[in-house]
């Protein structure tokens, strides 16, 4: 580390995933550097640690530490309704186009966080009156947010830029009607999110568990490298029914991946891909 | 007034910050220098999260330059004027690509000038020009400061020109600044370089 700046180099870097890997079999080593390099920067703030050595010290000594150093290095930002324009061709279009040739719609929601995703999708289809028709998976790598999804309860404070993402997604109700106000907290409607399964899931090393008619991956691959992101395509490729929908954040792109002439871009502005090649 | 160790081809990129106040002269900055101009220029401004669209647009109505809102790890094309897009942080990654995040806000704001700049100066060091603009709060402070310890150039807007003077103030406390210029001065170096190039 440069002493005058604090800057952490790259070959700390490569030695702290190098580490991480051999001992956790967790992998960080493709993850993009610029913001690698903060988070980590970030953690040994947090932890009021000197040098990536000490860092690798610690997650060395302390068992329970890795956990919480995946929770801190991965970025949970979230909102219902995020990209509310999304969630209207999602309505308006992509899941009617599914229930065309279904009863049944299977969902997966990969890199979740705290779940304002799936309750956004939970209610989108209540609204369209199929949620039980819906099977929704939900996974994450950081187990402590997978948690927190599971427990639907989040501070009154953060309501205020979901109420305004759903009213620009014009939703049929308030978003009041999905919750109850206890304390600081809004507690979300349970019933919302009862074919919901979450569980813990590396998209990096995790194998494919199932095929979906949709998968929501947004903002996730954005903290990959390209190599990984083309990597991980292909296991969100095999996830996916022919002719079902993936769906990546808005400032996302697959046109550099190799396999990207297996899917045909439903919608560019909402990045909104159909598979159309096994 | 500009030294002429700084006029020099040696520039790889530049980064300009700015927040309240910054629009007219990034206006002009923008419709002054042309089409052709040799380095990639990196935008970072402080911007309404929700309104996806339409401050390209405004940018490019008195400007020949290609301005664009990148996607992730998206190329760097040299000559085309990178805006950081509504409610993400823009970084420059090593391998001449663009990484998008939506990592905490950061001084209150997403896209951070800090962001932008901190990660320039890793990827540039010494082949960097970094410019930042009036604004309210003090975002890109720290980034010039990692500007100026790689070696790049920091340039703030006049203090006294500037519409809003504590972002230019609060990078001026905290580093030795190589110049503090007027739009037009800010103009008339770039097009300097601009000759230099060819
Ligand atoms: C910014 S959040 C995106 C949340 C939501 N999809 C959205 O767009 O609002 C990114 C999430 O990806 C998760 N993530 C990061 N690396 C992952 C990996 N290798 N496998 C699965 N999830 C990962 C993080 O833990 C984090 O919760």
């Amino acid at each position: 580390m440069s002493l005058n700046t604090g800057e952490i180099e790259i070959a700390e870097l490569r030695k702290l995933t190098t580490f991480i890997q051999e001992k956790f079999d967790y992998s960080f080593k493709d993850y993009a550097m610029s913001s690698f390099r903060r988070r980590i920067r970030r953690i040994l703030d947090l932890y009021k640690l000197q040098t990536v050595d000490e860092l690798i010290q610690t997650l060395n000594t302390k068992e329970d530490f890795f956990q919480e150093f995946v929770s801190e290095l991965t970025v949970n930002v979230t909102e219902m309704f995020r990209d509310p324009t999304f969630w209207r061709v999602l309505r308006e279009h992509i899941i009617p186009n599914i229930m065309l040739n279904h009863n049944k719609i299977s969902i997966w929601h990969a890199g979740c966080s705290s779940g304002e995703e799936i309750i956004s999708m939970a209610i989108v289809l209540d609204e369209m009156g199929i949620l039980d028709k819906a099977k929704i998976v939900a996974t994450d790598i950081d187990r402590s947010i997978i948690a927190k999804a599971k427990e639907g309860r989040y501070p009154i404070k953060h309501m205020e830029v979901n109420h305004k993402n759903y009213s620009r997604y014009q939703g049929k109700y308030s978003l009041q009607k999905y919750y109850t106000e206890v304390g600081s907290e809004a507690i979300i409607d349970k019933s919302l999110l009862e074919n919901v399964s979450y569980r813990k899931h590396d998209l990096v090393q995790g194998s494919v568990f199932s095929k979906f008619d949709l998968v929501l991956c947004r903002n996730v691959m954005i903290y990959f490298n390209q190599t990984l992101q083309n990597q991980v395509l292909h296991r969100l490729h095999e996830s996916l029914f022919k002719y079902g929908y993936l769906v990546i954040g808005s400032k996302e792109s697959l046109i550099w991946c190799d396999i990207a002439h297996k899917f045909i871009v439903v919608n560019n502005e909402e990045k909104i891909y159909k598979k159309i090649k096994d | 007034m500009i030294k002429q160790t700084h006029l020099t081809d040696k520039y790889k990129a530049v980064v300009i910050g700015g927040s309240a106040g910054s629009f007219q002269p990034i206006v002009q900055i923008l419709s002054s220098i042309p089409r052709q101009f040799p380095l990639p220029i990196f935008l970072c401004l402080h911007r309404l999260k929700h309104v996806r669209h339409g401050f390209v647009e405004a940018l490019s109505i008195k400007s020949q330059k290609e301005i664009a809102e990148p996607l992730d790890k998206e190329s760097i094309k040299k000559g085309v004027v990178y805006l950081a897009p509504a409610n993400y942080h823009m970084a420059v990654e090593l391998g001449n690509s663009i990484s998008l995040n939506t990592e905490e806000l950061i001084n209150n704001s997403r896209p951070a000038i800090d962001i932008t700049f901190e990660s320039a100066a890793y990827v540039y060091r010494d082949k960097l020009i970094g410019v930042l603009l009036s604004g309210a709060n003090k975002d890109g402070a720290i980034g010039m400061q990692r500007i100026k310890q790689r070696k790049g150039l920091t340039i703030i807007q006049n203090i006294e020109e500037s519409m809003i003077n504590a972002m230019p103030m609060a990078a001026k406390n905290i580093v030795d600044i190589d110049y503090e210029l007027k739009v037009d001065e800010i103009i008339s170096f770039l097009l300097k370089l601009n000759e230099l190039y060819k």
